[in-house]
């Protein structure tokens, strides 16, 4: 259960090695000895979940690289040569096409479970700043992916989301005409876009040890808010953490390859099947579902400037989180009214991007207009000033503490006796 | 915690997000048909994709290509099921633009088993001249191509009863879609009425009519009929990888569901001393 023994090699070239480069002792005080809270629930496995569909990317991805035809005339048809005629290349596009999806899904909870137990508070604040980082670079990643196969939704996303930096005064245009490399959407676009599209997870790569790392210095939250004070409150990474982030991975492997393998197509967008054609727009151009809630807002305002800022704004404004979140108590469990406010915000997210995905009129904009103000609102007005209203419950002393009363948090009213009203 | 508040808050979300009624379209949805390639266990049925390669050949072959497909796929395993012999005759059979040759011309020459379809026109001007302005698509991925919208709540559904035969019910349904149009409807001049096609003007003529392509293996000649199988030899040729893939996941869930179970056990026993005695 002691999560604080140190690395002692046995092996006289272990002990040679170790004197020079004490990378053994790295790893084992960082994923073997490291204590992690005895208490973590299953929201806290997302972050291996999301280690894990990084390698899986970045896997699949270079060997589908290595089949790929980076050029407006054969990007199309080289995806479905790889389709077709690459020894399971289909399995190799369906992994990287649906693990982009299950990437974000798993960074959406990720990000949630923080939001609701508070991890971003004091001393977490460069970490959750690394994550949103993170996130950025994400979506970065993805939308330049998504226009590679060159399909129609590839080339008109690609020529809908470079069109709203024009909306920046005076520089606009040339900025835009400096993304394409050109005149229009076009080879060198779809060039860089790859070029970039490879480099990028690699930046990921490099900001998630960044992530780590902070995580390691500053050690996790956990439900309860509450530090571990004794080694009693902690239990070592390896087996304890290792264990239970490998199961519930097995868990999310079962659902993705549910899509991979049944409905891999169903995440996607049928019109992608159809070759780009600048002369041609769809009649409805949606993004990925994964970008719909930013895009229910972006659409939500009648300025297209506005509307630009707001879209960056909504991403950015999670940066200033720790700041904006005036409350000293960490978790939502101990904080009835923010747990609430919290809970109509995921609901609020979810609605976006509905209504993302529809056409964007008559209701759905009033609709769209009325949840991106409480988008804001949440973080602008609810956050700071529910800190200095809020009454709390009681926390436990400690994490033991709150594990002996089996989560049951202190101040809350017992289980009800049959027949009382709850 | 109190619950009802949290799903009070929730419904109001939700009736916010749907608080416009979308406009009624005018175009019908698809109905389902029943996909011998459907499910978790699903096949193409090879006699199907053979009556439907031979409505392709005799029918859509006049005006659509099918560019991505080689004369060799329709030798492999999970299609049609012809031999290589079966497929080079037919490859045969077809003329294909080769060159240049040594005098500098390009040529025909009957295909070979690795050539692809030949397309019915020489290119897409030739095709839009031919017809009226209208360019046929490309038939190699039409059938993931083609959809429309489940809506709420049934998309949501759709995932846990893997449905994704969205493209073959919607070509089914085009080419049984033809009817009179609404009284007033604005039928341009060169189109045709269709309840299934989006806009409801499709440029397309009536392609298929009972007893127009000759069955020898009594399957009724009937357009439902030729929908059926055209429809999923189209989405054969959308994606030949169907059988491979559905059977390699069947193999592929057995191993996740054992091994997470294993894991599970695993983390049951590991975590057994933290959870029942803590303070130990």
């Amino acid at each position: 259960m002691s999560g604080h023994s140190t690395y002692q090699p046995h092996s006289p070239f272990m002990q040679w090695f170790e004197r020079r480069l004490p990378i053994a002792g790295l790893v084992y005080s960082s994923f073997v000895a490291y204590p992690t809270p005895r208490n973590l629930n299953y929201w806290w496995t997302f972050g291996g979940i999301l280690t894990f569909m990084l390698g899986v990317q970045i896997a699949t991805g270079i060997v589908l690289a290595m089949h790929y035809t980076p050029h407006v005339d054969y990007a199309f048809n080289s995806v479905e040569t790889i389709m077709r005629d690459v020894n399971y290349g289909w399995l190799l596009r369906y992994l990287h096409a649906n693990g982009a999806s299950f990437f974000f899904v798993a960074v959406y909870i990720h990000i949630a479970r923080g939001m609701y137990y508070g991890s971003y508070k004091e001393p977490r604040e460069v970490l959750w700043i690394l994550g949103v980082i993170l996130f950025l670079l994400m979506v970065a990643t993805g939308f330049m992916g998504y226009v590679l196969p060159w399909g129609q939704m590839s080339f008109w996303a690609a020529t809908v989301i470079t069109n709203l930096f024009s909306a920046l005064p005076g520089v606009g245009e040339p900025i835009v005409t400096w993304l394409w490399g050109g005149y229009a959407v076009g080879n060198p676009t779809l060039n860089r876009f790859y070029s970039l599209h490879y480099l990028l997870p690699f930046v990921i790569a490099g900001v998630v040890m960044l992530h780590i790392w902070a995580l390691h210095m500053v050690g996790q939250n956990n439900p309860t808010g509450v530090e571990p004070k004794t080694e009693k409150d902690s239990v070592a990474f390896t087996p304890y953490a290792i264990v239970k982030d490998g199961f519930f991975i097995g868990v999310f492997c079962i659902i993705y390859a549910w899509f991979i393998f049944y409905i891999p197509n169903y995440l996607g967008h049928s019109d992608n099947y159809i070759m780009a054609n600048p002369g041609q727009t769809p009649t409805h151009i949606v993004p990925e579902w994964y970008y719909l809630p930013f895009y229910a807002i972006l659409r939500a305002i009648p300025s297209k400037l506005l509307g630009v800022i707001a879209l960056a704004s909504s991403i950015i404004i999670l940066a200033f989180l720790p700041w904006l979140d005036t409350s000293r108590v960490r978790s939502a469990n101990y904080r009835p009214l923010y747990r609430q406010f919290l809970l109509i915000f995921f609901a609020a997210v979810i609605g976006l991007g509905y209504l993302g995905s529809q056409e964007p009129s008559g209701g759905y904009v009033v609709a769209a207009r009325i949840l991106t103000l409480y988008y804001f609102g949440f973080f602008l007005i609810i956050l700071p000033l529910l800190g200095l209203f809020e009454t709390t419950k009681p926390l436990p002393h400690s994490i033991l503490e709150s594990v002996l009363r089996k989560g049951v948090p202190i101040g809350a009213s017992p289980p009800p006796p049959s027949g009382a009203p709850g | 915690m109190n619950p009802h508040r949290i799903l009070i808050g929730f419904v109001l979300a939700a009736s916010l997000s749907g608080m416009a009624v979308r406009t009624a379209s005018a175009q019908e949805a698809p109905p389902r048909q029943h996909w011998s390639f459907a499910g978790p266990f699903g096949v193409y049925d090879q006699a199907q994709l053979q009556r439907g390669f031979k409505i392709y050949r005799e029918v859509c072959s006049n005006c659509h290509s099918l560019k991505l497909l080689a004369f060799r796929n329709l030798a492999d395993p999970g299609g049609p099921g012809f031999t290589e012999a079966q497929a080079a005759t037919v490859a045969a059979s077809f003329q294909v633009t080769d060159g240049p040759n040594d005098q500098g011309q390009m040529f025909q020459r009957p295909g070979g088993i690795a050539d692809h379809f030949p397309p019915p026109f020489p290119n897409d001007q030739a095709a839009r001249a031919a017809l009226g302005g209208k360019l046929p698509p490309d038939m190699s991925v039409l059938a993931k191509a083609r959809s429309y919208e489940a809506g709420f709540p049934k998309f949501i559904f759709d995932a846990f009863t893997e449905y994704q035969e969205d493209g073959p019910d919607y070509i089914h349904a085009i080419l049984d879609g033809y009817t009179d149009p609404p009284a007033g409807f604005p039928l341009a001049p060169g189109t045709q009425y269709n309840k299934y096609f989006p806009g409801g003007a499709i440029g397309m003529p009536k392609p298929l009519n009972d007893g127009q392509v000759e069955y020898t293996d009594g399957t009724p000649t009937t357009v439902d009929q030729y929908g059926h199988d055209v429809a999923a030899f189209l989405m054969w040729a959308a994606e030949p990888t169907l059988d491979t893939r559905k059977r390699v996941g069947f193999q592929v869930m057995i191993f996740l569901i054992v091994f997470t179970g294993l894991l599970y056990f695993t983390k049951k026993r590991v975590w057994h001393d933290v959870l029942h005695h803590p303070t130990g």
